[in-house]
């Protein structure tokens, strides 16, 4: 897969996944009239402000009150909308878990849960705020798939591509702004991972904003001539089970990296598939057991060991051992 | 036809609900009594007067909407479901067993003519909420009602749907609440006061009214009411006596979650076939 053309030079681009839920929006909101928006105060913050000005009888605002949020848009499937709940990871799926489960999940309305604040990203908004838990709680339930865009344009093609599902749909977003890696015109399909770096010696699959430090991490490893791929899973589930058992044969080495607890996120998925399917040396990288705390987030980043340069020495001792 | 039912025919309706309801949660060895029988009535003129349905196509668009919120009270939607026509009645007897369409709790998927999946409390009236929001939006004339617990006006969920549905109007929506005043733990007003919920859905904006729920010429009265059309929502608190029909229930929270013995059973099934046609 070819990367956006600009990646790693003076001309990079940095814009928020966030961004993207919101531009999505406006265009699956053209396209199709039973696109709904909905919001527990929080429209400003989860970008969906142009929503509302363009379609005010498709915007809904509930207040602070995400349970409610949860059950109207499955109110509104019932009745053949397609309803996107937008609000922070720890509020909603966090608070309203139990309305998710049963009347989302359960009931299997197609209801997009979008939300825009998530991991160590959140920054100076402290603990409160960095849902860490958020991939383990969808994942485990059923009939549900969860997404979690690597850039603001894979971000808008999520948008768009589960507003086309007739299905319960989790996509992660990040409010901080990070690269595009990919563009316009690179293919998105929900369960479909990316190769973004062909390698042989290792294998870093991550989500998110850790795309970025995998692949930085990469490059440098490149320079020091360990050859080391990178696999983009922005569906978490279903889980594209085929690929990585693929490059568990090709590299007998797989390093997970993700802005989530180690338990139950990106990396848990990838060790039930391999432990089962193909057993191969394995490396959970992700926040330990912990919760996060108040500051800039490129410095939670490094107390927790979600760097390029702690990915580097990660894979370093993987592939020795 | 069916519009044209008699305040008579209705109750008679209702007696035969009470006996399926006693004879399937007997069969089944577990469920909840009390509320099935005390909101028989208000079923009873649901299914078989008020309500637009469609068994033979359960999804027509021209459908009126039912959404149990308090799911543990399905035997007595089961039975009225099947009265209706929507599945055989021999099936009644699979309620709650492996491979029924029949949930303890009801699920949408598993059995057409359901609306929602229910049992966890509180969240039927933001469901009903949406579904009058999008009915409203899109200018069809579906009624909405949701038939709520008493026990579950305890829970926050309930109260943001209140505020939810006057915000945004929803005349097409009507609210029952089964005040029967127990829950599984004992008495709501030892439990949790819940006070007078009239005042307080009043005072969300909505339109509120009290009824005895076990009178079917008052449920009559309220559910036309409902029809007329209005700008705010609408809540029928309706007092209903728990385990209605069958004296030595009637009253008990013990009978919330209990089911029957078949020397029990027998028993109830006789008192409610001994005062079909009297007003109880």
């Amino acid at each position: 897969m070819s990367l956006n053309k600009h990646l790693f030079t003076e001309k990079q681009e940095w814009k928020s996944t966030r961004n993207g839920l919101g531009d999505g929006l406006v265009e699956v909101g053209r396209r199709n009239k039973n696109v709904y928006a909905l919001t527990a105060d929080l429209g400003g913050s989860t970008k969906i402000t142009k929503f509302k000005e363009l379609f005010p009888e498709r915007f809904v605002q509930v207040g602070v009150a995400e349970q409610n949020l949860a059950s109207v848009a499955s109110g509104l499937a019932h009745m053949g909308k397609i309803p996107f709940i937008t609000s922070f990871s720890v509020f909603s799926p966090g608070r309203n878990w139990e309305q998710i489960r049963t009347t989302i999940c359960y009931n299997n309305q197609p209801v997009k849960i979008t939300s825009t604040h998530s991991g160590l990203g959140v920054g100076e908004d402290g603990a409160t705020h960095q849902a860490l838990e958020d991939i383990a709680i969808t994942r485990a339930l059923p009939n549900i798939d969860v997404i979690v865009p690597c850039d603001y344009e894979q971000a808008k093609k999520a948008v768009v591509a589960v507003s086309k599902t007739e299905k319960p749909a989790y996509i992660r977003l990040n409010r901080q702004k990070t690269p595009l890696i990919t563009t316009k015109k690179t293919s998105f399909k929900i369960g479909e991972a990316q190769v973004l770096l062909e390698g042989k010696k290792l294998a870093i699959i991550a989500c998110g904003p850790m795309v970025y430090e995998a692949l930085l991490a990469a490059k440098k490893l490149e320079k020091e001539k360990v050859s080391v791929a990178v696999i983009n899973m922005h569906t978490i589930k279903p889980l594209d089970k085929k690929k990585i058992i693929k490059y568990a044969k090709i590299t007998k080495r797989i390093l997970t990296v993700e802005d989530h607890q180690v338990h139950g996120g990106l990396g848990s998925a990838i060790a039930e598939t391999i432990t089962q399917e193909h057993p191969t040396k394995m490396k959970i990288m992700g926040v330990k057991d912990k919760f996060g705390e108040s500051g800039p987030y490129q410095e939670l980043f490094k107390k927790h060991g979600l760097t390029h340069n702690e990915i580097i020495k990660e894979a370093k001792k993987l592939i020795k051992k | 036809m069916e519009k044209n039912r008699s305040v008579q025919e209705l109750e008679e309706l209702a007696n035969i609900l009470r006996q399926n309801v006693i004879k399937i949660l007997h069969k089944a060895r577990s469920g909840h009594p009390a509320g099935s029988l005390g909101m028989a009535d208000i079923f009873a003129a649901l299914y078989f007067k008020h309500l637009n349905l469609y068994p033979k196509k359960p999804k027509h668009p021209d459908r009126d909407i039912l959404v149990l919120s308090n799911g543990h009270i399905c035997p007595v939607m089961y039975a009225a479901m099947a009265g209706k026509g929507f599945f055989p009645k021999d099936e009644l007897l699979t309620l709650r067993k492996a491979g029924s369409r029949l949930q303890g709790h009801p699920h949408r998927e598993a059995l057409p003519g359901l609306e929602t999946s229910s049992g966890p409390l509180g969240s039927g009236i933001s469901q009903a909420a949406g579904m009058a929001l999008a009915l409203k939006n899109d200018r069809k004339p579906n009624k909405v009602v949701c038939i709520t617990s008493d026990g579950e006006h305890q829970s926050g969920n309930t109260w943001e749907a209140v505020m939810f549905a006057e915000k945004y109007g929803l005349g097409n929506l009507t609210v029952i609440v089964d005040r029967n005043n127990i829950q599984i733990d004992g008495n709501t007003e030892d439990i949790m006061p819940l006070k007078s919920l009239r005042e307080k859905y009043a005072s969300f904006g909505w339109g509120a009214i009290e009824i005895n729920g076990n009178n079917m010429k008052e449920i009559l009265v309220a559910l036309h009411k409902s029809m007329q059309p209005r700008k705010h929502p609408l809540v029928i608190i309706s007092h209903t006596t728990p385990g209605k029909g069958v004296s030595f229930m009637e009253n008990k929270y013990e009978w919330h979650g209990r089911t029957l013995s078949e020397e029990e059973a027998m028993k109830a099934v006789e008192e409610l076939e001994e005062n079909r046609g009297k007003i109880l």
